[in-house]
């Protein structure tokens, strides 16, 4: 094993004869089974396995939100079949990780057509994706000399790890955080790197709740508790596309509603697969709005009195005048401005809110009546709501439901954000530090490319300094595609991207000719993860944590290896290989950090091979699910929250600060307290009378973000199309399956229309990261959602508002 | 083996998530247009406006895994000209290749478009049940795959006393054509056999 997991040596490695023809062979039989069949169905049952058919566990490592355990069959060095884990009754509580649709492609994704075999460099222009195959030598010498150019021009923080989550959840090859790869040890070994802050997932929530609740993660209730209340309210969320796994968060909530007497309402512009699984009522409520719906249920809750007062006066600060904090004049309380006492002299009606959301007002009445008399209510929220350009407003203000109900801290509550999980820290692969503290926002490098050194801490958000002293001069980009696909407004990030004056080398880590890679100055083709030994850790869980073992099932592709070896390969020419690798080998970090591992759960097997050999380790919570916010709750003067005040700040000073500090665009709102903010491109924008749909881009089944986006298998079970309510579409002309042309000023998508009841009128739903695939008319015609959306941050986390968008549609 | 082998379908669990159709996929390398088992989404609704101007509506969906059922008086093999088509001792409907000659007439009887026809072949292709793994001790893939425990098998008279013997909702054919070995336990949104709230709305997919 110490062979082959070796840092590359100046030798070139050799590629075998009968490796390339067992992988043309997996390549080439895949593409004659499509043209027609060479076994399957009965022939394939009677056939016998090879004899050395082997079966290995492996993971799926994607930013899904959960984590699966695999079994590889391999044979003859290639990955035949894909199962699951099979391990035990399957009982609830030490249940299987069962994989979804995607993890059980693996095969396929693994042999794509897109897998890329050698190093390369690119010729031609930036993005047209023409390269020339080029040796390892001679790609770790041209990264190490551009590298060097930028660095010595410009200085290290005009070097950006970029964000990509293409393998989430592995350790030694881990994509994401950014900060926690090889790429960042071998810079930090280097002088550091520009850091970012935030993550395209959750930017606007992470950044916003620590006002309300304190620093750091604010935790919620998990399903699990869904057994212990009346009442479940989901704003937005669906985990049965965003945490699929059959050991996640959509099987909780399946086992937990079939317990639970609770009634479950979804409130979502779109009808989704939790909706239609789980909920006893759907509640459709236009894009970017439901802070005003929050504003109505509050005006019902507080004028009807069904508010939890001594709760109000205990744990929070800012509800009415009484505490409001020190310096702060009368009218700023949120009951005053929801009754209209206010700046803005508007009572936040249900009739108000009703005219904002599309949702009746007689249904806002009831609802807000439902919410203040289930004892406990369990109100809970998804990451696309905060997506939006007032998404830091929307998440703030559906927490004000549980906090005015007093629904914090209770069994069967929830503090308002995204449920809890329940999870076992596992060991990580030392990145030593960053001696840069520079940092932009995740969405900020497109800005950071073209104006850097204009960009500022109140201006921009930037982090560590008031300005940015260099522009982004050379990207590492390993596992992501956010370079074209992931980031807003694909047409401007191309522009931007092929100025190469602007942003001088972008190197590319990755599997596959993904959007992203296309624009890769060099190419380098990275192992894939069940061509490594790894260890993974769970996702979102509610019950039952595991970590999966993963060794190596099969060689490396052609040419590929693994990033640490890469990292190694650029580090020797960088003149720093001794204190990047320590003298250790990638399988030598690997028993460091079982080693470390080992000392948090020491009912690991000593011997590294035997956990590879079981692979799947799980442990049960057991009781009663944790309540987060209890011991504040009962006691908040000896558990004091993380906030100034050290309770619930419903009006938050240090907002008031920076609302009256920072520079803002126009239209942009920063309020200490949680307010609705109309925005740009949002329900009430005039721009409707040119392009007057909302368009919203939903997580699918068929990828994780854009990984698996290229298999085909899932693409035929499950293809890209755009949602167009029947209203919408019989205005069109527009039936089911057409073509139709969906756009706005900032681009244009061809894609086949799904004509559904599941979105409501007016609004028209992409799923998210279908591959930018454009013509040479730059329409693209992959579905790829990005072409349509904004690059205008936020304006508090400065984040991605990717679900703000205006467009029209028409057939194609 | 067992004598009645019976699918059975947990309406309440399952999110149309697919994960059956790729395991199906996966385990029996099924070219593309092939799909043993398939998830379709029934959906019905509509939208309405009110005095106010504010959309009501009463939209539902949900998902029906169907593959082959076994059928206790299975159309196909009553259609198959050739005895290709046959139902097993271990009470699996399956096709023999050497007698199949790819006429299709199981294809046209079936309700639930069970057998396919592969044009590579030139034969008739079906679920077999996953009859290798039965013999192994193993559950089919499907079953074996099902994220949410929605999809399950077994004798059909124990699934029938542990779950009852529904096996119509809208949108299968009557149960009295084949009588299919599947028990379905419905959930919320489920409809009546031929009731016209709904349609399969995603043909493109299955």
């Amino acid at each position: 094993m110490s062979k082959e997991n070796s840092a590359p040596s100046k030798k070139k490695k050799g590629v075998s004869r009968r490796n390339v023809l067992k992988w043309t062979a997996a390549l080439g039989g895949v593409a004659s089974l499509s043209a027609g069949g060479l076994f399957y169905g009965l022939k394939k049952a009677n056939r016998q396995p090879n004899s050395d058919e082997k079966i290995v566990w492996a993971s799926c490592n994607v930013n899904c939100g959960s984590r699966c355990a695999l079994r590889a069959h391999v044979s003859d060095g290639v990955v035949t079949r894909i199962e699951t884990d099979n391990l035990g009754k399957d009982t609830y509580g030490s249940h299987q990780v069962r994989a979804c649709l995607r993890g059980r492609s693996m095969r396929r994704r693994m042999y794509a057509p897109e897998r890329l075999k050698y190093p390369m460099k690119r010729v031609g222009k930036r993005g047209e994706g023409n390269f020339e195959r080029i040796s390892w030598d001679e790609a770790y010498a041209l990264v190490a000399k551009r590298l060097k150019k930028a660095i010595d021009e410009h200085g290290n923080e005009s070097v950006y790890l970029n964000y990509g989550t293409g393998n989430l959840g592995a350790t030694l090859s881990k994509s994401w955080p950014p900060g926690a790869t090889p790429i960042a040890r071998l810079m930090n070994c280097l002088g550091g790197y520009l850091n970012h802050y935030g993550d395209y997932s959750a930017a606007q929530i992470e950044y916003a709740l620590p006002f309300t609740y304190g620093s750091g993660w604010v935790d919620g209730n998990t399903y699990a508790d869904i057994t212990n209340t009346e009442l479940f309210v989901m704003f937005g969320n669906n985990p049965a596309a965003t945490r699929m796994s059959g050991g996640g968060l959509v099987n909780d909530i399946v086992q937990a509603r079939k317990k639970s007497g609770a009634k479950i309402i979804v409130i979502d512009p779109r009808y989704t697969d939790t909706a239609a699984v789980a909920a006893d009522e759907w509640i459709p409520i236009h894009p970017g709005t439901d802070a005003a719906l929050v504003c109505g249920l509050a005006h019902v809750l507080i004028t009807e009195k069904i508010v939890d007062d001594d709760f109000l006066k205990k744990c929070c600060v800012g509800y009415d005048e009484d505490s409001l904090p020190e310096g702060i004049p009368a009218g700023n309380s949120y009951k005053s401005y929801i009754l209209g006492k206010g700046d803005d002299k508007t009572p936040k009606t249900p009739k108000w809110a009703s005219e904002i959301t599309g949702i009746p007002e007689k249904r806002i009445i009831q609802l807000a009546h439902e919410i203040g008399r289930a004892k406990p209510c369990f109100i809970t929220q998804g990451w696309g709501i905060q997506r939006q350009a007032n998404g830091e407003q929307n998440c703030r203000a559906i927490c004000m439901l549980p906090i005015l109900t007093g629904n914090v801290g209770v069994q069967g509550g929830n503090t308002g954000a995204r449920e809890g999980s329940f999870g076992i820290p596992f060991a990580g692969f030392p990145t030593l530090e960053n001696p840069v503290k520079t940092s932009i926002s995740v969405f900020g490098w497109t800005d950071a490319i073209v104006r850097g050194p204009e960009m500022t801490a109140t201006r921009d958000g930037v982090q560590g300094r008031d300005r940015l002293i260099a522009p982004i001069k050379f990207i590492w980009n390993y596992a992501g595609n956010c370079i074209i696909n992931q980031h807003s407004d694909s047409n401007r990030t191309h522009e931007i991207l092929q100025d190469e004056s602007k942003c001088e080398t972008i190197v590319v880590i990755d599997n596959f000719m993904t959007p992203s890679a296309r624009y890769a100055d060099i190419l380098l083709p990275a192992a894939f993860n069940l061509e490594e030994d790894d260890f993974a850790v769970c996702g979102w869980t509610s019950t039952m944590a595991y970590q999966i073992f993963a060794p190596k099932a099969v060689e490396p592709f052609f040419e590929s290896r693994t990033v640490y070896d890469i990292c190694t390969g650029v580090a020797e020419r960088m003149g720093v290989r001794n204190a990047f690798t320590e003298g250790r080998t990638r399988n030598d970090w690997a028993h460091w950090v079982y080693a470390k591992q080992r000392a948090n759960t020491p009912d690991l097997p000593e011997n590294l091979d035997d956990a590879f050999t079981q692979g799947v380790f799980k442990y049960e919570r057991k009781g009663k699910p944790a309540v987060p916010y209890k011991s504040f709750r009962e006691d908040p003067k000896t558990n004091p929250l993380p906030t100034p005040s050290g309770k619930i700040e419903i009006f938050s000073k240090r907002l008031w600060n920076i609302a009256h500090t920072w520079e803002l665009r126009e239209g942009d709102v920063i309020s200490a307290l949680p307010q609705y903010t109309p925005t740009w491109e949002g329900v009430s924008d005039p721009l409707r009378s040119e392009f007057p749909l909302q368009l919203i881009g939903h997580h699918y089944k068929q990828r994780t973000h854009s990984t698996y986006g290229n298999v085909d298998w899932l693409k035929q079970v499950a293809p890209q199309e755009l949602w167009i309510n029947p209203v919408d579409a019989e205005k069109r002309g527009i039936k089911h399956g057409d073509m139709v042309k969906v756009f706005n000023k900032r681009g244009t998508v061809i894609v086949p229309a799904k004509v559904t009841p599941r979105i409501m009128p007016g609004v028209l739903t992409l799923p998210q990261g279908a591959w930018y695939t454009p013509g040479k008319d730059g329409i693209d015609q992959g579905g790829c959602v990005n072409v349509l959306t904004s690059q205008r941050p936020t304006p508090l986390s400065k984040g991605n508002p990717q679900h703000t968008n205006l467009v029209q549609v028409e057939k194609a | 083996m067992l004598k009645r082998p019976a699918f059975y379908i947990d309406m309440e669990a399952c999110t149309g998530c697919k994960t059956c159709m790729i395991a199906c996929i996966d385990k029996h390398d099924l070219p593309k247009g092939i799909l043993w088992r398939r998830v379709s989404e029934y959906t019905g609704g509509d939208w309405n406006k009110d005095g106010n101007g504010k959309y009501h509506q009463n939209v539902f969906a949900y998902y029906l895994s169907i593959s082959c059922n076994h059928c206790e008086n299975p159309i196909c093999v009553r259609s198959c000209p050739t005895t290709a088509m046959h139902k097993g001792p271990d009470g699996i409907v399956s096709v023999d290749h050497d007698k199949c000659v790819g006429c299709r007439y199981c294809e046209w009887g079936c309700p639930y478009s069970a057998p396919q026809y592969s044009e590579g072949l030139g034969k008739m292709t079906k679920c077999d049940f996953c009859r290798d793994y039965q013999r192994e001790g193993k559950s089919p893939a499907c079953v074996a795959a099902c994220p949410n425990r929605a999809l399950h098998y077994g004798e059909y008279e124990e699934l029938a006393d542990k779950y009852g013997s529904e096996n119509l909702v809208a949108p299968l054919p009557s149960p009295n054509i084949t009588q299919p070995n599947l028990i379905i336990t419905p959930n919320r949104n489920a409809k009546p056999a031929g009731s016209q709230a709904g349609k399969i709305s995603n043909p493109e997919e299955v």
